[in-house]
């Protein structure tokens, strides 16, 4: 029978082939489902991995989407690796855009384009001060950041509602829950006219060197990262778990408030219930799929903005529920998962005629459990 | 008096709704293991147990369908975590994740569908008691059913022997290991009860609580049935209490928004969610008391002779 047995140390190459191979085991599992739905499984999945990069419009596009799905993931990524469970990036996503939209709609004729920074940090804020409320429940009191951080995105997209629906709504918007459009001089400058690109992916690139640098050559980074591997040894060495989890919380919180005021004052344009869309929790899946590393989540945002993509081009066109791309999300989280134990251990044949012979061996007490 | 006897009534009601899925995750927390994706196996099962009982006209169908989606769920989930080592908070937020997009997918086609109008229930007799009557006794079965529950997991627990192996199992996998208990086994088929249990819960929203299906509309209750058991110090009967107070919370922002008090709705509808935050703060602010009464293998690996 198969068997895992533990290697000595764990596998790089695994490490790094295990995202392909949990992609194939996700498109084995797309064909199937199309296949089940009586679709063309080839069409299908031409959907999701080829047209999404056929033009230069729809390379652009997927440019768009990958950008905020990138953001949160680094600093996921951070907070992961300092073993701080913030699931809750999808709130700290709609405090940015909240309180970057608030600063969009300052805007006057007299206003200077200079607004675009104070929109930002704005954005970068209001995630900090969500991610702060987890950090300061989890420090002062202990309750788990997990459930704290969840339930604090029910509570966001209650305040983005109420702003929509109340004192932010458009008075001219016939009646519409959704705010004023922000002013021209507030956009996120575009990088080229005809698509929707803007600097933010620039942005998300630099911020993919900042991250390499924090986490892999400075000493904060460092710190903690062994406070996520070894909590013991970290505090052994003196550093503070206490200092770990706001830089942790506080970093990711930011991250995702920034792409919030990105999307809000870049494609969105204004205010509405349906800023939240999902990046949050996409982002979970890209940091894990990237290997929580900062180069890494590149490819994967892109895979998951093909997906995002994908789904919309299903629904137009093969006419099949958009919410394809929750499942194929779901899917590729669960096969990576799965994939992941192969860094940690290796599969090898083992006779069952072995365990007969020695009753007293100690594989006989395995092969029970 | 009547209107309080009501607000009453539907207290019980919502509460039962997180009882059975905090019991569920009680069950498999006493095994050591935490499946954050409560709330995608409660969505899933919404959907399964709306289609049967859409399909059948049977309610209890439907139940039997959301419990068989849940169990299936928690079983791939238990595969994972207990067999291939997986994390445990990453996997289960997969199945959240994926059961999230899952039943979005294959509910579409039932977002439109309406169930019949259900029979009223009434006890013979005791419903006739004024307030008592309708405030107690005019309850779906399954009302009462999640109090037996209580009562029989708290048996189970504390005066039966396989319970007592279920806590060893949470509390030192290696002990009951050596015992010769199959620990692994044990806590799959903990998982499984969990996943069922879960799942009677979303059948129950969207065949009995709400009867439709809309995309995403467990709504967080998955979460706060998991912060239920921490809040109960995993306690079957404590489990019962804190399911019906946050019943309560649910009903009281429905009948205040109803009484049309000057309040705007978001805020209101954000009660359960901050309930459970101030909830979690107060009983984790005493960490030794959180430890002393948590099953001490919780979230950790087991691998027998590793």
């Amino acid at each position: 029978m198969l068997k895992l047995e533990p290697r000595p140390e764990a596998s790089k190459t695994m490490s790094l082939l295990s995202p392909l191979l949990a992609l194939a085991i996700t498109v084995i599992l797309g064909t199937v489902l199309f296949m089940l739905l009586g679709k063309d499984p080839v069409r299908g999945l031409q959907m999701f991995f080829v047209e999404p990069l056929k033009s230069a419009y729809s390379l652009s596009e997927l440019a768009m989407k990958a950008t905020p799905l990138l953001l949160i993931a680094l600093g996921l990524a951070v907070c992961f690796r300092s073993n701080v469970w913030n699931i809750g990036a999808e709130g700290q996503f709609i405090l940015g855009a909240i309180a970057a939209g608030g600063v969009a709609m300052l805007a006057g004729k007299e206003t200077g384009r200079w607004i675009v920074v104070a929109i930002l940090a704005a954005g970068v804020l209001g995630g900090m001060l969500w991610a702060g409320l987890v950090a300061l429940l989890r420090d002062r009191f202990n309750a788990s950041e997990i459930l704290v951080s969840l339930m604090l995105v029910y509570v966001a997209e209650m305040v983005l509602s109420y702003l929509v629906y109340g004192p932010w709504k458009d008075p001219a918007g016939f009646n519409f829950p959704q705010s004023i459009s922000f002013l021209d001089v507030t956009k996120i400058p575009k990088l080229m006219s005809g698509s929707r690109v803007n600097i933010g992916l620039f942005i998300a690139l630099a911020a993919v060197l900042v991250f390499w640098l924090f986490l892999f050559r400075s000493y904060a980074g460092f710190q903690l990262q062994v406070g996520g591997l070894a909590p013991a040894a970290a505090k052994y060495a003196g550093f503070s778990s206490r200092k770990a989890l706001w830089t942790a919380l506080l970093i990711s919180g930011g991250m995702a408030g920034l792409a919030g005021a990105l999307e809000v004052a870049g494609p969105l344009g204004q205010l509405t219930p349906h800023v939240p869309a999902g990046y949050g929790f996409a982002a979970i899946i890209v940091a894990f799929v990237g290997r929580l590393h900062p180069v890494g989540i590149v490819f994967s945002a892109i895979l998951m903005s093909m997906f995002y993509i994908g789904g919309e081009l299903a629904q137009s066109r093969l006419g099949l529920p958009k919410s394809l791309t929750g499942v194929f999300q779901g899917l590729l989280l669960f096969s990576l998962l799965a994939c992941d134990t192969l860094v940690q251990y290796r599969v090898r044949w083992k006779s069952s005629k072995v365990q007969v012979k020695h009753p007293s061996s100690p594989h006989t007490i395995e092969s029970k459990a | 008096m009547e209107p309080f006897a009501l607000l009453l009534a539907a207290t019980l009601n919502a509460g039962t709704v997180l009882a059975f899925a905090s019991l569920g995750l009680l069950i498999n927390e006493r095994s050591g293991i935490v499946n954050l994706g409560a709330e995608g196996m409660m969505l899933v099962a919404a959907v399964a147990g709306f289609a049967v009982a859409v399909h059948s006209g049977n309610d209890w169908l439907g139940f039997v369908a959301g419990a068989a989606a849940g169990a299936l769920l928690a079983g791939v989930f238990g595969l994972l975590v207990i067999w291939l080592n997986t994390n445990q908070y990453a996997t289960g937020l997969a199945l959240s994740l994926f059961g999230a997009g899952f039943s979005a997918f294959v509910g579409i086609s039932y977002t439109q569908q309406k169930l019949l109008e259900r029979p009223r229930f009434a006890v013979p007799w005791l419903s006739d008691i004024p307030f008592i009557g309708t405030a107690l006794f005019k309850q779906h079965p399954m009302v009462y059913i999640a109090m037996l529950l209580t009562a029989a997991l708290a048996w189970f627990l504390y005066r039966s022997r396989a319970g007592l192996v279920l806590r060893a199992v949470g509390e030192s996998p290696e002990s009951a290991h050596a015992l010769g208990y199959p620990v692994r086994r044990i806590r799959l088929a903990a998982v499984m009860v969990g996943g069922a249990l879960c799942g009677v819960s979303g059948a129950y929203i969207s065949v009995v609580y709400t009867p439709l299906w809309v995309e995403g509309m467990i709504a967080g209750k998955g979460w706060i049935a998991l912060a239920l058991t921490t809040f109960a110090t995993w306690r079957p009967a404590r489990v019962l209490l804190g399911a019906y107070l946050f019943g309560g919370v649910t009903m009281l922002q429905f009948h205040l928004q109803g009484e049309g008090v000057d309040i705007p709705s978001q805020f209101l509808t954000m009660l359960p969610y901050l309930a459970t935050i101030v909830v979690l703060v107060l009983i984790s602010r005493n960490a030794t008391f959180i430890r002393v009464n948590m099953p001490a293998s919780i979230g950790k690996p087991f691998s027998p002779g590793g």
